[in-house]
């Protein structure tokens, strides 16, 4: 355990040095001065570097070990990144400088664009998104624009299967539109029939990850957007799971109208614990005009930051989007070139089959249909009948030194738990992972108890989750000030 | 193979037949033959780290800006960024760490955001602070979705003096057609008319949301637009800069409902706008009501003080469609570069970083207005940022001054063809700013 | 297996409903709580609140669950159960009296009869 950094702090400590005032000083006029301290701690440079270095080594990261978080493609970021994104003259660049001062960075924006669209088959792309779900924030705006510049802007209806992430329907809301959910067939894909009873003259647009949230490739996705299509709708992709389809297929090639893409899920960008990443959304012709503020042309007198509200669905960020995260995603995809980005995709799928073939005598896996794609999604609901919840089995690997799956998502299936190897894990690392997953399950009917009783070998055991809402504690309370 | 892919031939065979099938191809029988890309995706060549790093020092270079002396804020500030913060960024455990779900093994992330709700908290006179936002202005347009929330209505009065960007993203978060958004006019004074948004209230309003310092860096009457707005039932939102809470007393104690803003100022690189991030605080009747992550602290089974993400029956991932936003990913290594900021710099170090940002810009104001020809905008008092009027066109001006190695403050068409809005942060040595000064009384001379 | 006494009537979405004097007092039924574990947060109506059947009157929370609950009947809010702010895990304790939620003044008392007795619930929950 460590103390909080409030509890090093004593009056008078300073942990920079700063210049001495050059200037001449202007009185704050008093009834606009802060009355009070601010309450923040005062401790040196190496007490705070002894700190956050002590919080650092309770976090498991990927460069510590396998990290199967399904759906968050938890892949090995490259160290290179970090230095070209703090590069002088690319992280002390002011957001409002004229054009012609920042040629680098434009360059790099326009052409990582182009590099996004060719991947995903489409002819536009918007760098502004914060994250994946602002792109689709953005994504369904555009096709609400679309709708409302043809007359059609009645259309208030989004269709997306039950699997659906939670961030879908959340957007949805957001962009004022009502969700209608759509039944999964028992392999987890889409009910076509379900879906075409639903579609109609008032479907606006039709959300899918595809490969879905089971890791299963929708087959009928031909079928599907031409059914949404026929009803005047739009498709959109979620493009959480594009580290399947690199190379092997493009979302504009099975009749998506707009995608995002998570950056910092497929491209490599590192997730900092929580963020930044990158939701950049690639689409149509259609629906370019559409796109949000801050977009970059190439000119003859050289890059131009587009940077108005015009016909377009308007802002997202105050400036031009997750621009060092852009940078990152730009120098992958260079790294890699056209083969090395197919290989991602195919070693990713070998990858989650073999991990699937290998722990389906220990694990169910109910919507199995043939191969997965970069993911597979097991239940342990057979164990909970035992007694032993995923929960536990989740904590347990903790104790083996892996970072759990990702559970309890998707809804429909049981106590799931979402396995999601990539391509950047060696068949050691795996093979490692699936012993210790084999030997749970034998725990669970041996020694239960070392299942519900873990984490063990953790900073902290097991964590209350119900006394911390019950509790409500968010801040460090103010110690009484002498 | 790839330098990141370690399963070359060798063991993708050995895999392969474990699974089952002949070749790769086997497990592509799921996706239509129809839709498959056919040839290779049409991309450049494999770099090696040499030629990207030539690439990429060549982008650099192309970058001028980043050698300006900068001038200029609106939105973005140039700080001393202190080098213990990358040290702590780049390392492993925060950099290349998801979000915090598995709590025992997230327990660094956690409490440092713990740490930084804190100090979140007590930097604006708010009860709490959640995990951060995507940026200052996705930030605001949040706190106002969280105001009609509350009070269950859909109209919102937003300040003309607030940063036109934010106005922009408040109208694109509120574009799907639920919800009014009036604009309440500044006066000559550059402050918001207080009248007028008095009258714009009658009939009920979800929330007032003004900035503070204002755009033009004017100082509102936060206690008297609190008033006024409870008056009316509805909620203050403030959209506050951090480094100048330093200085000028926090919104919470001036009746602030929810307190939002900008964090990139406080350690963040201005990297031609992002990542930045956006922080959040509010008193605790309506923190049930936030959007995003908050972390809590609690207990192990041991009895052991740690701390887990709580109130999550508010997101996405719980509530779905009925979910306080859709936020799930946000800006957290950008809001560790903020903890560790206020760390280092600490009490004293803050209000010395806010102090000087408060006297260099009022020196360098003094100094403009000592320049033949440059006159106030607005007759009160600012802090960190100030508007003036240059007897020359601003455009034209700030083209001139590029090319004498600044980034002079930005041009405000909008106060007229020779506005220009300057700030000055404690990076700038006094020299600096007679320098400019200088440059730009030569310019002016020259010009008219 | 659940308590589901006969004494009360029930909605599919989980509330129970008893006929009191002048008014209906409604709660979540045992089946629900156990469902849902153990709640942390009641959201209540106000009362004088409007009520028609099939609205969402307010929502319940346990830590990864939030449910909404609905009004079984039209009328009026008549009172609510102002116990379950400090301590809403009353709600798991004693759902059919001590957790009550809260009470409508109905405006047709009709309506009760068209409610699940304890039987229908039973089928309705698989049990
Ligand atoms: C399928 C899917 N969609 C959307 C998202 C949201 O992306 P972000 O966290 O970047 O907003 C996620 C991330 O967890 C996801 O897995």
């Amino acid at each position: 355990m460590e103390k909080t950094i409030f509890q090093y702090s004593s009056p008078g400590r300073i942990g920079v040095a700063l210049p001495v005032l050059d200037v001449p000083e202007t009185a704050i006029p008093e009834q606009f001065r802060r009355k009070e301290f601010i309450g923040l701690p005062e401790v040196t440079e190496g007490q705070a570097m002894r700190h956050f270095v002590r919080l650092s080594t309770m976090n498991f990261s990927i460069e510590q070990g396998f990290y199967p978080l399904g759906s968050c493609t938890m892949k090995y970021n490259p160290r290179l990144h970090e230095f070209l994104a703090r590069i002088d003259g690319l992280a002390a660049v002011h957001p409002l400088s004229d054009d012609s001062t920042v040629q680098g960075t434009l360059e790099i924006m326009y052409k990582l664009g182009e590099l996004l669209c060719e991947i995903t088959g489409f002819k536009a792309t918007t760098l502004q998104p914060a994250a994946g779900a602002q792109g689709e924030f953005a994504g369904l705006m555009l096709i609400k624009k679309w709708q409302d510049e043809r007359g059609q802007g009645h259309r208030n209806e989004v269709l997306m299967p039950d699997s659906a992430h939670g961030t879908n329907p959340a957007t949805s809301t957001l962009a004022g539109l009502k969700v209608i959910s759509v039944k999964s067939d028992k392999h987890g894909r889409v009910d076509v029939e379900d879906l075409r009873s639903k579609a109609g003259e008032n479907t606006c647009a039709f959300m899918l990850t595809n490969p879905n949230t089971l890791g299963i490739f929708e087959s009928s996705i031909e079928e599907i957007t031409k059914i949404i299509h026929d009803a005047g709708g739009l498709n959109y992709m979620d493009g959480a799971n594009m580290n399947a389809l690199l190379g092997i297929v493009r979302p504009g090639d099975m009749g998506f109208d707009v995608c995002h893409l998570n950056l910092h899920k497929t491209f490599s960008t590192p997730h900092g614990g929580g963020g930044p990443g990158s939701g950049a959304v690639c689409c149509t012709e259609l629906l370019r005009q559409f796109l949000p503020a801050s977009t970059v042309e190439k000119t003859e007198e050289g890059y131009k930051l587009r940077d108005r509200m015009g016909k377009s669905i308007g802002r997202l960020l105050a400036f031009h989007g997750n621009v060092g995260v852009l940078y990152r995603a730009y120098a992958y995809i260079r790294t890699l070139g056209p083969k090395g980005l197919r290989e991602v995709s195919e070693v990713a799928l070998i990858n989650a089959n073999y991990m699937k073939a290998r722990l389906k005598p220990y694990y169910e896996v109910p919507n199995d249909d043939g191969p997965c794609m970069h993911e597979f999604v097991a239940s342990g609901a057979e164990m909970a009948k035992k007694g032993v919840k995923t929960l536990d089995i989740a904590k347990r690997l903790l104790d083996y030194g892996f970072h759990a799956p990702t559970i309890y998502f998707p809804q429909i299936v049981k106590e799931a738990l979402m396995i999601e190897p990539t391509e950047t894990e060696s068949l050691e690392s795996i093979d490692a992972f699936i012993d210790a997953m084999i030997a749970i399950a034998e725990e669970v009917d041996e020694k239960p108890h070392l299942v519900t009783d873990a984490p063990v070998n953790t900073p902290v055991l097991r964590l209350d989750e119900v006394k911390a809402v019950k509790d409500l504690c968010l801040v460090e309370p103010v110690e009484h000030e002498e | 193979m790839s330098i990141f892919v370690p399963n070359g031939k060798a063991q993708q065979e050995q895999m392969l037949d474990v699974i089952g099938v002949g070749k790769f191809e086997d497990l592509l029988t799921p996706i239509p033959e129809s839709v498959h890309l056919k040839g290779e995706l049409d991309l450049p060549s494999p770099a090696s780290e040499l030629e990207l790093l030539k690439e990429f020092k060549g982008f650099a270079a192309q970058n001028s800006s980043s050698n300006l002396v900068c001038f200029r804020g609106a939105g973005a500030y140039d700080h001393y960024i202190p080098s213990a913060i990358d040290n702590i960024l780049t390392r492993s455990e925060f950099l290349t760490a998801y979000t915090p779900y598995q709590a025992e093994v997230s327990q660094g992330t956690l409490q440092s955001i713990f740490e930084y709700q804190t100090m979140i908290a007590r930097l604006t006179g708010c009860d709490a602070a959640n995990a951060c936002m995507y940026d200052g202005s996705s930030a605001v347009a949040e706190a106002a979705l969280m105001a009609i929330r509350a009070t269950r209505k859909k109209r919102i009065l937003v300040s003309g003096a607030l940063n036109p960007r934010t106005i922009d993203v408040i109208h694109t978060y509120m574009g799907n057609g639920d919800f009014e958004i009036n604009e309440v006019p500044f006066g000559t004074d550059g402050l918001i008319d207080l009248e007028a948004a008095d009258q714009l209230a009658e009939g009920g309003v979800a929330a007032l949301v003004l900035q503070y310092p204002n755009y033009f860096g004017s100082i509102e009457n936060v206690q008297a637009a609190a008033d006024l707005i409870h008056r009316h039932k509805g909620l203050l939102v403030v959209a506050a800069d951090p480094v100048a809470l330093g200085v000028i007393e926090a919104p919470g104690r001036l009746g602030a409902d929810v307190v939002v803003g900008e964090g990139q100022p406080m350690g963040v690189a201005m990297s031609y706008g992002g990542p930045y991030v956006g922080f959040m605080a509010t008193n605790a009747r309506l923190l049930r009501k936030m959007p995003g992550r908050i972390v809590g602290r609690t207990e192990d089974r041991a009895g052991n003080t740690g701390y887990v993400l709580t109130l999550q029956t508010r997101e996405q991932h719980i509530k779905r469609a009925k979910a306080t936003s859709n936020i799930c990913s946000n800006q957290a290594l950008m809001a560790l570069a903020n903890v560790i900021y206020l760390t280092l710099t600490g009490e004293t170090g803050f209000t010395e970083v806010a102090k000087q940002c408060w006297h260099k810009s009022h020196y360098l104001h003094d100094r403009l207005l000592e320049t033949n020809g440059v006159t106030d905008v607005f007759d009160v008092p600012f802090c960190r940022e100030f508007v003036v009027n240059l007897p020359v066109s601003a455009e034209d001006t700030a083209s001139a001054m590029k090319e004498k190695g600044y980034l002079a403050g930005l041009p405000m068409p909008c106060l007229g063809d020779g506005a220009m809005m300057l700030t000055a942060t404690e990076k700038r040595t006094r020299e600096e700013i007679d320098g400019f000064v200088e440059a730009l009384d030569q310019y002016i001379r020259g010009a008219v | 297996m659940s308590n589901i006494p006969e004494n009360v009537r029930y909605t599919e979405t989980h509330e129970w409903v008893r006929k009191d004097e002048g008014k209906y007092t409604i709660g979540l039924t045992d089946y629900a709580q156990h469902e849902m574990g153990e709640i942390v947060m009641a959201e209540l109506p106000e009362v004088g609140t409007e009520a028609t059947k099939g609205d969402s009157m307010g929502g319940l929370e346990a830590v990864k669950t939030a449910e909404d609950f609905y009004a079984p009947l039209d009328g009026e809010v008549a009172a609510v159960n102002e116990e379950l702010e400090s301590n809403p895990a009353l709600i798991n304790e004693d759902p059919f009296a001590g957790g009550w939620l809260y009470a409508i003044k109905a405006s047709d008392d009709s309506q009760f009869d068209g409610l699940l007795t304890a039987e229908e619930y039973k089928t309705h929950i698989g049990e």
